[in-house]
């Protein structure tokens, strides 16, 4: 049972909003984020109702939702909301706040992904694909999961065999740095 | 009301009562029964020094039980005319015999035991009827507690608490004990659409008048939070749905899509359950103040002034038009008006705009030098009529009336008030009744058209 009191009740669509600058309490629980949304028909809870949890200040409901990592972030419901809320912004606040918070991701290999991937991005500038894949395949205990692929997709150049990074790292950093100030300020403790 | 207090063509009659209407439309005889004040309206100044001397006690009616009146009383502060009114029934003098204490304060010599209850009877050339309406009894719902806890209280209380001149002198505070309420709680729709308990159809004004008690409550008590649980919001006028967006994210009201199912009074703070089901969650609120939206329902006297006046009402009580949609106004007595949530709930808005409607109806009507009306009217053959006076009983408009011609009892019809709709035609025994136009003559004729055609077709066939 959800108990409301009027110290609390503003608390997590303050904060949200704090973060991503999307007032969710302009959410009129329309559903139309939830009806365009690419991966919402296999899950349990829709962007919707991921609102309505921010609304009614349901933290962990919110912040332990599948919903939250398995968001795309392909903007429909972003595109089309009455409100003009930035619903993918806001999923994409709400998983900083669980990993800060230190919730448990609900979607574990979706989360190990996304780190393996920001951390590339930090330190190439741009996907090492090949890394990707077997660090991927380390990291969920599945080391030769599609390794059939391999030869196929190294034959047609798809994927290269050696890292590359790009050549203004040095800007990339530098947005990585206003990330961390960011998250300072606005005190998110734990992110690293 | 002041100002039509003052106007040379408007009569207002305080404390009285319309007790008989018989006549037509023109032709109104009006019998008024105006109760005793016991206060002469000539002498008093409306100083208001026996408001405050009277010993006697009573729940005010107008602060909805929240406060007390006196014996010796205005309803309200800003009540038309200026003038008090002793209540009989709990004057000590009047029970008891003695007291008097009004007559000795009052230095206008304005108290005045002896009045009389006067009865007039006046012509009338139209009536409008707006008598409002009155709200569903809260007791009903065992489950809110309503009418046992005193902290949960209708939407017109709390209406009176936070005016600056009621009970409380506009403070927000919890009955039961007078301290202030934090945390308030309103619950839309109770009495309405709910068909087991209450009534089926919506009381339109509640979902607006929750939202703007929510924010004045913000806006007098900052420290107040607001919860409105509702089932769905019908904000459906010009600038209504702004105004509920605004209470929500202006006011931070949070509003919880599902119907309270309980109120437990433990002793400190009331817990309200309800649920939410956007969030398919079960709510618990720890709440000051439940504020319910009680439906608006027909007054309790609503049927019997109807057949008084002989309008007909709904299975509520509510009083019908002619036409929803294009005669709202008028009743199917000619002459005779309703305006008002007497017809139904409504705003104030929709009430005004009913009440100037019939009053423009009503200056048309009088502005004819003629009425005009349907020619299809009930016509009595007098030769053929023998006095038993069934089509008397059976009209609902009561446009016939008994006459007497060379002696012999008749009947006879008002043509401004016959509508031609021929009860009366059906019932008469001796034909002597008939519509203009639907006469049984002509109708016998239409049924036997056919009848007649086939045998002259048939006997077309066998000449063949
Ligand atoms: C809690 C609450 C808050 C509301 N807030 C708002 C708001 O903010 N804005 C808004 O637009 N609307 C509001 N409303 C609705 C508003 O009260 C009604 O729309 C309005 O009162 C209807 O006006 P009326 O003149 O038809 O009826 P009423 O206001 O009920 O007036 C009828 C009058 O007739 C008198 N009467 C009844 N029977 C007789 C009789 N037999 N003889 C002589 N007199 C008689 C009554 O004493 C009464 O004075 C609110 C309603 C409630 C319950
Ligand atoms: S951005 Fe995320 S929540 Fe929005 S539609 Fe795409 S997958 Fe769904
Ligand atoms: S589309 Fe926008 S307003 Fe509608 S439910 Fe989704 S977030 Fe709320
Ligand atoms: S106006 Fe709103 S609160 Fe009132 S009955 Fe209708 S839906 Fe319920």
């Amino acid at each position: 049972m959800l108990e409301l009191d009027a110290e609390h009740v503003h608390n997590l669509s303050k904060r949200v909003k704090e973060l991503s600058g999307d007032d969710v309490t302009h959410c009129i629980q329309c559903g139309k984020c939830s009806g365009g949304c690419t991966v919402a028909p296999d899950m349990e809870e829709i962007p919707s109702r991921i609102m309505r949890f921010i609304q009614l200040n349901m933290k962990e409901r919110a912040l332990t939702s599948s919903m939250v990592w398995t968001c795309s972030s392909c903007l429909t419901c972003t595109a089309r909301c009455p409100e003009g809320i930035d619903i993918a912004k806001v999923m994409n606040v709400l998983r900083m706040m669980c990993l800060a918070e230190g919730y448990t991701p609900k979607e574990k290999h979706i989360h190990v992904f996304n780190r393996l991937f920001i951390d590339m991005i930090k330190k190439y500038g741009r996907v090492y694909e090949l890394g990707l894949m077997v660090q991927n395949n380390m990291m969920a205990m599945t080391p030769f999961r599609d390794i059939g692929l391999l030869p196929a997709i190294l034959k047609k150049r798809k994927i290269g065999l050696l890292p590359h990074k790009v050549k203004a790292l040095g800007e990339v950093k530098e947005l990585f740095k206003k990330g961390q100030t960011f998250y300072k300020r606005m005190k998110v403790e734990g992110w690293k | 009301m002041t100002e039509s207090s003052h106007h040379e063509n408007i009569e207002l009659l305080t404390y009285s009562e319309v007790i008989d209407v018989k006549g037509f439309v023109g032709n109104f005889d009006v019998t008024i029964r105006m109760r005793p004040r016991s206060v002469d309206m000539s002498r008093c100044t409306g100083c208001g020094d026996c408001l405050t001397k009277c010993p006697a006690k009573v729940p005010s009616e107008a602060d909805q039980g929240l406060g007390t009146r006196r014996a010796i009383y205005k309803p309200f502060s800003n009540a038309v005319p200026n003038v008090p009114v002793i209540d009989r029934d709990h004057c000590i003098y009047f029970t008891k015999g003695k007291c008097q204490i009004c007559q000795k304060v009052c230095k206008a010599g304005a108290i005045n035991y002896e009045q009389e209850e006067t009865i007039r009877t006046e012509k009338f050339g139209a009536i409008i009827v707006a008598t409002g309406f009155s709200l569903f009894d809260i007791s009903k719902y065992g489950e809110y507690g309503g009418g046992r806890y005193k902290d949960v209280i209708t939407g017109l209380q709390l209406e009176r608490m936070i005016d600056p001149n009621g009970p409380t002198g506009g403070r927000l505070v919890r009955p039961s004990d007078g301290k202030p309420a934090k945390s308030v709680v309103f619950v839309q729709c109770v009495g309405s659409r709910d068909e087991v308990k209450g009534m089926a159809y919506c009381s339109k004004v509640c979902c607006m008048y929750t939202a703007k008690q929510a924010i004045l409550l913000k806006d007098h008590f900052p420290e107040t939070q607001s919860y409105v649980f509702y089932i769905d919001i019908r904000a459906t006028g010009k600038n209504y749905e702004e105004f509920i967006l605004r209470a929500q994210r202006e006011y931070g009201v949070v509003y919880l899509r599902g119907r309270v199912s309980k109120i437990h009074d433990p002793g400190d703070k009331l817990e309200v359950y309800g649920a939410d089901t956007l969030a398919g969650e079960s709510v618990k609120i720890n709440a000051d103040l439940v504020v319910l939206a009680s439906a608006m329902v027909p007054n309790p006297d609503a049927r019997d002034l109807a057949r008084m006046l002989n309008i007909p009402y709904d299975s509520y009580g509510f009083y019908s038009e002619i036409h929803p949609k294009l005669q709202p106004v008028e009743s199917i007595t000619r002459g005779m008006f309703i305006a008002g949530a007497c017809t139904f709930p409504k705003d104030i808005p929709d009430s005004v705009m009913m009440g100037s409607a019939a009053a423009a109806k009503v200056c048309t009507l009088f502005a004819a030098d003629e009425l005009t009306v349907e020619p299809k009217l009930a016509e009595v053959a007098v030769d053929k009529c023998v006095g038993c006076f069934n089509c008397v009983d059976v009209c609902p408009y009561d446009a016939i009336q008994k006459d007497t011609v060379s002696g012999r009892n008749v009947a006879r019809v008002i043509q401004t008030l016959c509508q031609g709709c021929g009860n009366c035609a059906s019932t008469c025994r001796s034909g002597a009744l008939d519509v203009k136009g639907f006469t049984d003559k002509a109708i016998y004729a239409q049924i036997s058209a056919p009848f007649e055609a086939d045998e002259e077709e048939e006997n077309a066939y066998a000449g063949a």
